[in-house]
């Protein structure tokens, strides 16, 4: 039987979904309804000294008929009594004993952060979650991503908590930062039990086109906000495998943050090396009950792939991910288009012939709408199986025999490689590109 | 049957011709138009007659610039409103939808964009203004599909437009003909009002233009004709019994439900004759009347109808019966029609033979002639030169819409022999551009 408990660099929780700390794990009514609807710990909005917010804070972007692709807010840390927050905090671990809470703290002083850290253990909190991630308001005020953006003032920082905290703690790192490895290197040089990544991105998700102010609006002005939501996904993925890869960072527990809304999202994590995963959007669009869809589909993957333990497939992916100078040159794929499937509407021609390579062709009779694949012209980039709106309909199929293989370091090492800018080596010699009077039909006439 | 009381007020005839394809809310459109694939070189835009550019106008909806999307319809077909309702669009731009051969719903063209064009003519926001007067006079004779689209065209390019229609209102069989269910006649004339509104031509109602005189007289006084009269009243059967009352043309009765509404009486029984399309509206709208019992009757099989399978389908909802294989003989009765007299037939080597002996009656109280329209052969016969094929429609270049009297230029259904609006809207429109480039030697 599979099972999804966890030991996060010593936090023991039921399962790796989390609320991250945000509105979800504002109150201790919200944490413990979601424990009872399966989330196997959270972590507490952020506490320090209580903010004042304004009134319209989130604004999202949709993608089509599709809301909340990416979301926003502008909201701050908590705005409740810390007195209210640590009593909440006594309350959940009263009903919820195996259930991970974790304290997410943001103070300035030496001072406030010694004292807080005190309260947060004394209310039994289970960890401690370092906020330097916040691109909005507190970092105005030096705290947030103030902080995050400053490797020397982290690892300051973290070192004061370290050396006042009895129970783990885990550092929060903001993304909006060049090398994410510089603010991880810097959280495992003050000693963190372990790291969580990503906070919000900085960010503008649109402009009212009446008022031109940003959203969300707050008496027709605005202001950047942090960004999260399906859509920062890619980017988080690729910033959690810096660290889990980076030689000083990779043995620091990681708990990813990032878009996460399905168990797919969970189990990528997963195999880049996370040994939890946090949620936010995804539970402020659909309310706790989507954790349902997690646990299921995760132990459905663990049963198929016949794995016991979260552990067991934790960090699978990272071997694969490699530098491009070592992959494979040799590696041939074509796309195929399946007739039987094809609906004829063209996309993948458009796609390739002005965003491509040219490599599809039209039948040339209006009746016959089912493109075909130029052999020779196809790259492999696999964009038309991108944009197909067909399932299964364009698939990439492989050419080699799998036999050879060949890469840009071995290549290099070899001095096989083009260094001049007509080099006979280029990889695209010889690819066929259509004339220029392919190019201006509309201007045909168009006098050279 | 009887799904339908007869209507005692207008209130209740709509109820009873609720319109079958009713404006969209915003998240409908908001979901539907996200659905499109915007497909490359579009099928759906080579299914419509005017070549509207769909995938452009649904995107526009999607990213709401609604008066963009209408503007792309207008640009392409005058009749933008009206056809997003009465075109046939399942064998039209929504037939040709790629989500077809998934089986998967295809894209509701007609009512988007009809969410689209009707927000600019409720809101009258006026997309299109009169070219620069050129000094030229253009009339038209017939305010229907085709003639309005072609003043609006030749209005943009500067002519001075004169329509001379015999009725009193504008836009022909739209207002007149199709099915009260597709659209309601206020709906058709804002879309007319809309468009003079903005653009300016003059239509001379109640003016029938019907003799050599003023044919004469309007070809001295303008610099190009535009024909777009459509076709005649319902055809003559030639059977006995024919001018029995209560035996009415299927677009004399349709006219008269239009303009009547409520006040029109259905008697119970109701007898369709033909398998077209009018047919079919005919039979439902009896139904939709009140009408307890309407049998379709056609002369040959079911599959052979030319009406399409959804009108028929339609027709058969509504609660008409269809009767096949059957050819009507007589029209019996005293004064009144009592009953149709048939005889049964069969199809032999593609031959339509009747089955001797097979005669029988049935009875009824109406009989609405669905048996095609007659032509306007004696109108164009005094227009010299212009040639007309065998089945009396005004032969014109297909590009241009010329006929061979260079001075005219024709389009419709007087040209096609009955279609839809939408080809008349497209033919006005080419025509326009046609007698442009007549004029300017282009
Ligand atoms: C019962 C019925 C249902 C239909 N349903 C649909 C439908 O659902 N969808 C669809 O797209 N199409 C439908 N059609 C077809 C469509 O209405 C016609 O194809 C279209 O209206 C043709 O346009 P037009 O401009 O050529 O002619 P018309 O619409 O017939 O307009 C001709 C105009 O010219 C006027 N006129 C004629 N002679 C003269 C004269 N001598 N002097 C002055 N004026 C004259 C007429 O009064 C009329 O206003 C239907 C037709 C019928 C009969
Ligand atoms: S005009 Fe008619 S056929 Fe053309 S797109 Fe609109 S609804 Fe479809």
């Amino acid at each position: 039987m599979a099972d999804l408990s966890i030991n996060f660099a010593g936090i023991k929780a039921p399962n790796p979904f989390w609320l991250a700390s945000a509105p979800p794990t504002n109150t201790g009514y919200q944490i413990m309804k979601a424990f009872d609807a399966g989330w196997g710990g959270a972590v507490w909005k952020t506490l320090g000294v209580p903010v004042v917010n304004v009134s319209s804070r989130y604004g999202s972007v949709n993608y089509r008929d599709s809301r909340m692709m990416g979301f926003n807010n502008i909201e701050l840390i908590s705005d409740r009594p810390l007195a209210d927050n640590l009593r909440e905090i006594e309350e959940v671990k009263k009903y919820f004993p195996d259930h991970a809470v974790i304290a997410s703290l943001m103070v300035e002083s030496r001072a406030e952060w010694i004292q807080i850290i005190k309260d947060c253990e004394n209310a039994g909190a289970d960890g401690l979650e370092l906020n330097f991630g916040c691109p909005h308001g507190m970092c105005e005020r030096g705290m947030g991503s103030a902080v995050g953006q400053e490797p020397e003032v982290l690892k300051t920082i973290v070192g004061w908590v370290m050396e006042a905290a009895n129970i783990p703690v885990i550092t929060k790192l903001s993304p909006n930062i060049s090398h994410i490895t510089d603010p991880g290197r810097a959280a495992v040089a003050g000693g963190t039990d372990a790291i969580s990544l990503v906070n919000t991105f900085k960010s503008i998700v649109g402009i009212n086109l009446d008022t031109y102010a940003p959203y969300p609006e707050v008496d027709g002005s605005g202001t950047n906000g942090g960004y999260c939501g399906p859509a920062v996904k890619p980017i988080a993925l690729n910033m959690v495998k810096e660290l889990a890869q980076d030689y000083i960072t990779k043995n620091t527990p990681i708990s990813g943050i990032g878009g996460i809304e399905n168990w797919r999202d969970v189990v990528e994590y997963i195999l880049l090396g996370c040994g939890s995963v946090q949620v936010c959007t995804a539970v402020m669009h659909y309310g706790f009950g989507i954790v349902r869809e997690l646990e299921s589909g995760v132990l459905q993957f663990m049963r198929d792939k016949g794995y016991n333990t979260i552990e067991d497939f934790r960090g699978k992916a990272l071997p694969n991910v490699k530098e491009w100078k070592d992959l494979n040159l040799k590696h041939k794929v074509v796309a195929d288009i399946n007739v039987e499937k094809c609906i004829g509407c063209q996309l993948c021609y458009a796609a390739c012939e002005d965003g491509a390579h040219q490599a599809i062709a039209l039948s040339g009779d209006l009746n016959i709408r089912i493109p075909s694949i130029i052999e020779e012209n196809c790259v492999g980039c696999n964009l038309c199986s991108l944009v197909c709106p067909v399932e299964e309909c364009i698939t990439m199929v492989k050419r080699d025999d799998g036999t050879e293989s060949l890469t840009w370091a071995e290549r290099t090492q070899r001095g096989d490689v083009p260094v001049t800018f007509n080099d006979p080596l280029a990889g695209g010699i010889g690819h066929h590109v259509p004339t220029p009077e392919d190019a201006i039909k509309t201007f045909k006439n168009r006098k050279i | 049957m009887a799904e339908y009381n007869r209507p005692q007020s207008s209130e209740e005839f709509h109820r009873n011709f609720e319109q079958k394809k009713p404006l969209m809310n915003d998240t409908e459109a908001y979901y539907e138009s996200s659905r499109c694939l915007f497909c490359y070189d579009a099928p759906c835009v080579t299914a419509c007659p005017t070549g509207i550019d769909i995938p452009l106008f649904i995107k526009q909806i999607q990213t709401g610039n609604l008066t963009g999307s209408a503007r792309t319809i207008y640009d392409s077909n005058w009749f933008g409103n009206a056809c997003g309702k009465v075109c046939p669009t399942k064998v039209l731009c929504e037939g040709a939808c790629v989500y077809n051969h998934q089986d998967i719903k295809p894209i509701e063209i007609g009512r988007l964009q009809n969410f689209a064009t009707i927000r600019v003519i409720e809101s009258n926001k006026s997309l299109y203004s009169p070219g620069p007067n050129n000094g030229m006079k253009i009339a038209i004779i017939g305010a229907g599909p085709a003639g309005i689209s072609c003043a609006c065209e030749l209005r943009t390019l500067g002519y001075q437009v004169d329509i001379f229609e015999a009725k009193d209102k504008p836009s022909g069989l739209t207002v007149h003909g199709t099915a009260p269910y597709k659209i309601t006649n206020k709906e058709v004339l804002a879309e007319m009002d809309y468009l003079q509104g903005q653009l300016g031509f003059q239509v001379y109602y109640n003016t029938p233009v019907s003799n050599a005189e003023q044919l004469r007289d309007i070809e001295k006084e303008y610099d190009a004709i535009f024909l777009g009269v459509g076709l005649g009243p319902t055809a003559d059967l030639g059977l006995p019994g024919d001018d029995k009352e209560n035996v009415i043309g299927a677009v004399e009765f349709v006219e008269a439900l239009r303009m009547k509404e409520h006040l029109v009486q259905v008697p119970d029984k109701v007898i369709v004759l033909g398998g077209g399309n009018t047919a079919m509206d005919a039979a439902s709208e009896s139904c939709r009347m009140g009408a307890q019992e309407v049998t379709l009757a056609y002369r040959r099989s079911k599959d052979e109808m030319g009406a399409y399978g959804f009108e028929y389908e339609l027709a058969k909802n509504a609660g008409a019966k269809g009767l096949f294989n059957v050819q009507p003989l007589e029209i019996l009765g005293n004064g009144s029609v009592s009953g149709v007299k048939f005889i049964k037939t069969q199809s032999v080597n593609g031959q339509l033979q009747v089955i001797e002996g097979s005669e029988f009656t049935m009875e009824c109280d109406m009989v609405i002639k669905a048996t095609g329209q007659a032509k306007m052969g004696n109108l164009f016969a005094l227009i010299e030169g212009m040639d007309l094929d065998r089945s009396k429609r005004i032969v014109v270049n297909p590009v241009t819409f010329q006929s061979t009297n260079p001075k005219y230029f024709a389009g419709g259904d007087a040209v096609n022999g009955g279609a839809e609006v939408v080809n008349g809207a497209h033919d006005g429109k080419a025509a326009a551009k046609g007698i442009h480039q007549w004029i300017n030697n282009l």
